[in-house]
């Protein structure tokens, strides 16, 4: 059973259609791939499921629920997380307060937790995105791949069942974007949904379980990794690439 | 009937003049994302331009208009986008604000200076002339002013549809960023559209001005009547900008000839605009969210809280020890210094932590003088009233614009102040009354009577040191933390679980309560307070002189509330006064991008030259 359903939503701004009836669906203990070239409305769908960009048409459910009217804070509480394309970390604080302020709106939400309880569990997710040496830095100060680690820390400190990642592994070197990979595999074992808009196609085809195809808005392909590999309709509009393996284009 | 026509005329009058300044206030928006809250003072100097050389030099009225709409009222623009504007396209909506109510105040003070208070008038265009039609007689310059707006809508419509620069001017409202990259120029549409903006400005002011006598405070105050029209186009679109124009002239001029003459309904005729703009705010659909790149504020180091409390019982008893031999008008002053810090204090909370601009924090702090002098009770009851009725009052201010960006909240809290001028303060029934002033009872506390001007101001001073001190140790914890990182990415904070609305709302009470407290104690040491003291546009000094000692420190509102006692003092004459205002707005304009102002330049100067002299660490004791 999908945790997420995305059902014909379509998103247009003003006469340009961003999202044109796009479907697809996240199960727990899966990670979902969703690619497609510059412009293809990869992050106006998560800005819809997560509730900032409301959609002209189409359904989101999630936990069986229709989120229509719902706000993007209720929708976090209900087990959304997401990161930023265009990143969003709190650029007057640390890296450390960064995910503190996320752990510390969580924690009011359920009422539990000391001062030094979340300063430890801070420094823990840290540690597990591998930033635990910025944590002191100012998060206007450090590099870009630092700040996008670190919005996924930040994200992980509201315990989402969904999590929705747009391009976290950008800038990250070979052997970090490998590694970022098993955190991936890793957070889905923990009976997490995690969807990922990556253009990075090695760390796509190498850690996702489901991978859906956009192009000017429309759902073109979904499949496993091998599926999407042999589609040719998405060699042809997106990976840019008739044999196999390649970075897209 | 007609009366009605005749109301109509007028209505249509000073619409049309309405929308030429909207016009101009929403081009350089729209293309620059500089709201210019100076718009109407820019116009009111212009108008005291244009009686210079119509009047005083005598030139034929024609050659006048030419000379300021065509050539001094551009330069103008082109100067303010040139000095100021360029570097605001970025900047957060706090700075850009700041930086326009500087120059709102630097042009207030200018034409102060430059035009000394007296009895100046400029006559209409084509004096005596008009065209009758029946019983209907409409002025020649009334037909001008109407013409005017229509050649203004049609030259913008033609600019912006049927030329190059138009093009780019559109591409500029939609992302001026990518007009960049496809080899437009955005430094050129904005030299426009700043030229283009002053002349418009320019223009309105010119032809309003025959309507008043030239007054500094009212005409800048009615072609910021072009605000409501501008925020009826969302601040982008010309045609419902014209429209919104000439439906606020329509509904004023309705409103004098239609509405009964009680008290409430003459204050109501002024302050429609204001009506009108909240009226619009409300109804005014989400805007679209700002995403990205990281925001970030240099703030100060916080001092640890042992630092705090000693410097707060050493500040109590330094003014403990002042007081005992002093006059009774230096104790005064000294407590209305504290009485400003502790209206600061507020802004502090609100502007250098949250990130949000109050152009009003004056008149709540209006609203808490009045609340204890209506209670007329000695009592601590009346001042905690004060203070709850104050943040109830400020949390419906926010109310209809938490959905909205800070600019909104701003514009609203300027339009809140005009009416509580007008509705609530002059009120006879009310506020204070009109020309008299209300007595408030000085505070008993615990059977211990605060009699003395001096007990008043060490109250005064404890107050502003426990408050202060409550600031910093709210700004060290976890609502500190929660409020720098709404200010730098409130979107962030809504998809990590926390509603941005009702905060925005709470944040605004809790400086709306502190402002209010500052207001009540103020009253209750100077005895008898009135409408006069809590003007709206004095709130404008109030914001600058904290913005230049320091918006995001404690010690920053201490010398700005220090600083805002002693300009009344500094400033003689008017034409002194008004160069005090100049370099206020100067000093504003020029220390807007560096939020922690002077007292955290010279306390890190200061830490600078410690450390290399007695060569040891002394840079994290801070001065917050």
């Amino acid at each position: 059973m999908a945790l997420l359903e995305v059902t014909e939503v379509t998103v247009r701004f003003g006469g340009v259609t961003a999202v044109d009836g796009a479907t697809f669906s996240a199960a727990a203990g899966r990670v979902t791939g969703l690619i497609g070239p510059n412009g293809a409305g990869k992050t106006t769908l998560f800005d819809v499921v997560s509730g900032l960009q409301p959609p002209q048409g189409g359904t989101v459910v999630y936990r069986d629920r229709n989120l229509r009217g719902m706000s993007p804070s209720s929708r976090s509480r209900g087990g959304i997380g997401r990161t930023f394309q265009r990143l969003e970390a709190f650029g007057s604080l640390t890296v450390r307060e960064n995910v503190l302020v996320a752990i510390e709106i969580h924690d009011r939400a359920i009422r539990r937790g000391g001062a030094a309880e979340r300063v430890r569990r801070a420094d823990h997710l840290l540690r597990r995105v591998g930033i635990l040496d910025f944590a002191d830095r100012r998060a206007d100060q450090v590099p870009t791949a630092v700040a996008r680690l670190l919005e996924v820390a930040r994200a992980l400190a509201t315990a989402p069942r969904l999590l929705l990642l747009d391009e976290p592994s950008s800038g990250l070197t070979p052997a970090e974007t490998r590694r970022f990979g098993a955190l991936l595999r890793d957070l889905a074992a923990q009976r997490r949904a995690v969807v990922i808009v990556e253009h990075d196609m090695s760390l796509v085809m190498g850690c996702c379980d489901d991978i859906h195809v956009l192009d000017s808005g429309r759902i073109i392909a979904s499949g496993t990794p091998d599926e999407i590999r042999a589609c040719r309709r998405v060699r042809r509009a997106y990976l840019g690439f008739e044999r196999d393996g390649g970075t897209a284009s | 009937m007609t009366d009605f026509l005749a109301f109509t005329v007028v209505g249509l009058f000073t619409g049309a003049a309405y929308a030429i300044a909207a016009g101009g206030l929403v081009l350089v928006y729209a293309t620059t994302r500089v709201f210019n809250l100076a718009h109407g003072a820019f116009g009111m100097v212009m108008s005291f331009v244009f009686w210079q050389l119509s009047v005083d030099a005598g030139l034929p009225p024609a050659v006048a208009l030419v000379l300021v709409v065509g050539v001094v009222a551009p330069l103008g623009g082109l100067v303010v986008e040139r000095v100021l504007a360029r570097g605001l396209r970025d900047a957060p909506i706090g700075v850009s604000l700041v930086v326009t109510v500087g120059l709102f105040v630097f042009l207030v003070g200018l034409a102060q200076a430059v035009w000394p208070p007296d009895a100046r008038t400029v006559d209409e265009f084509f004096p005596g002339r008009s065209l009758r039609l029946g019983d209907l007689t409409v002025s020649y310059h009334q037909l001008l002013t109407m013409a005017a707006a229509v050649a203004v809508a049609g030259g913008a419509w033609l600019l912006l549809e049927r030329t190059r620069t138009g093009v780019a001017m559109r591409a500029s409202i939609d992302d001026p960023q990518l007009l960049g990259l496809y080899g437009g120029d955005p430094d050129r549409v904005a030299r426009l559209s700043w030229a283009l903006g002053g002349a418009l400005g320019a223009l309105a002011g010119v032809l309003l001005a025959p309507m008043l006598s030239l007054d500094y405070v009212q005409l800048t105050l009615l072609v910021v009547n072009a605000y409501t029209a501008a925020v009826l186009g969302r601040l982008r679109n010309l045609p419902l900008t014209f429209a919104g124009a000439l439906i606020l002239g329509l509904v004023q001029a309705y409103a004098v000839g239609y509405l009964p003459t009680g008290e409430i309904f003459i204050g109501l005729r002024t302050v429609i605009p204001a009506v009108m703009l909240f009226a619009v705010l409300v109804f005014l659909p989400q805007s679209r969210l700002q995403l990205g790149p990281i925001r970030g504020v240099p703030s100060p180091p916080v001092p640890p809280p042992r630092t705090t409390v000693i410097a707060g019982v050493v500040l109590v008893a330094v003014v403990a020890v002042w007081t005992a031999g002093t006059s009774v008008s230096t104790t005064t002053r000294i407590g209305t210094g504290f009485a400003f810090a502790l209206i600061m204090l507020s802004l502090v909370l609100l502007t250098g932590y949250g990130g949000y601009v109050s152009l009003a924090q004056l008149t709540f702090a209006g609203i808490g003088a009045l609340v204890v002098a209506r209670a007329g009770s000695p009592s601590i009851w009346a001042l905690l009233l004060a203070v709850a009725v104050t943040a109830a009052v400020g949390g419906l201010v926010a109310l209809p614009v938490m959905r909205l960006p800070g600019l909104y909240l701003a514009l609203a809290t300027f339009a809140f102040g005009q009416l509580a001028d007008r509705l609530v303060f002059q009120s006879q029934s009310l506020g204070f009354g009109f020309n008299d002033g209300l007595a408030v009872p000085r505070l008993s506390v615990f059977g211990l009577r605060l009699g003395t001007e001096r007990a008043y101001t060490i109250l005064l001073a404890a107050t502003f040191a426990v408050v202060g001190a409550a600031l910093l140790a709210v700004r060290r914890g976890r609502y500190g933390r929660l409020l720098v990182a709404m200010r730098d990415s409130s979107v962030a904070c809504g998809t990590l679980g926390q509603d941005p609305r009702s905060f925005k709302v709470l944040l605004f009470a809790a400086s709306a309560g502190l402002a209010g407290l500052g207001g009540a104690l103020w009253a209750g040491l100077r005895g008898t307070v009135g409408a006069a003291d809590f003007v709206v546009t004095a709130s404008l000094p109030l914001l600058l002189l904290l913005v230049v000692s320091g918006v995001t420190t404690v010690t920053g509102a201490l010398v700005g509330g220090f600083g805002l006692m002693l300009l009344p003092v500094v400033s003689g004459d008017p034409a002194a006064g008004g160069v005090v205002l100049l370099l206020v707005g100067l000093a504003a304009v020029s220390l807007a991008r560096e939020p922690n102002g002077v007292v955290h330049l010279v306390g890190s100067g200061v830490r600078d030259v410690l450390e290399r002299t007695v060569g040891e660490e002394v840079g994290s004791r801070g001065v917050a």
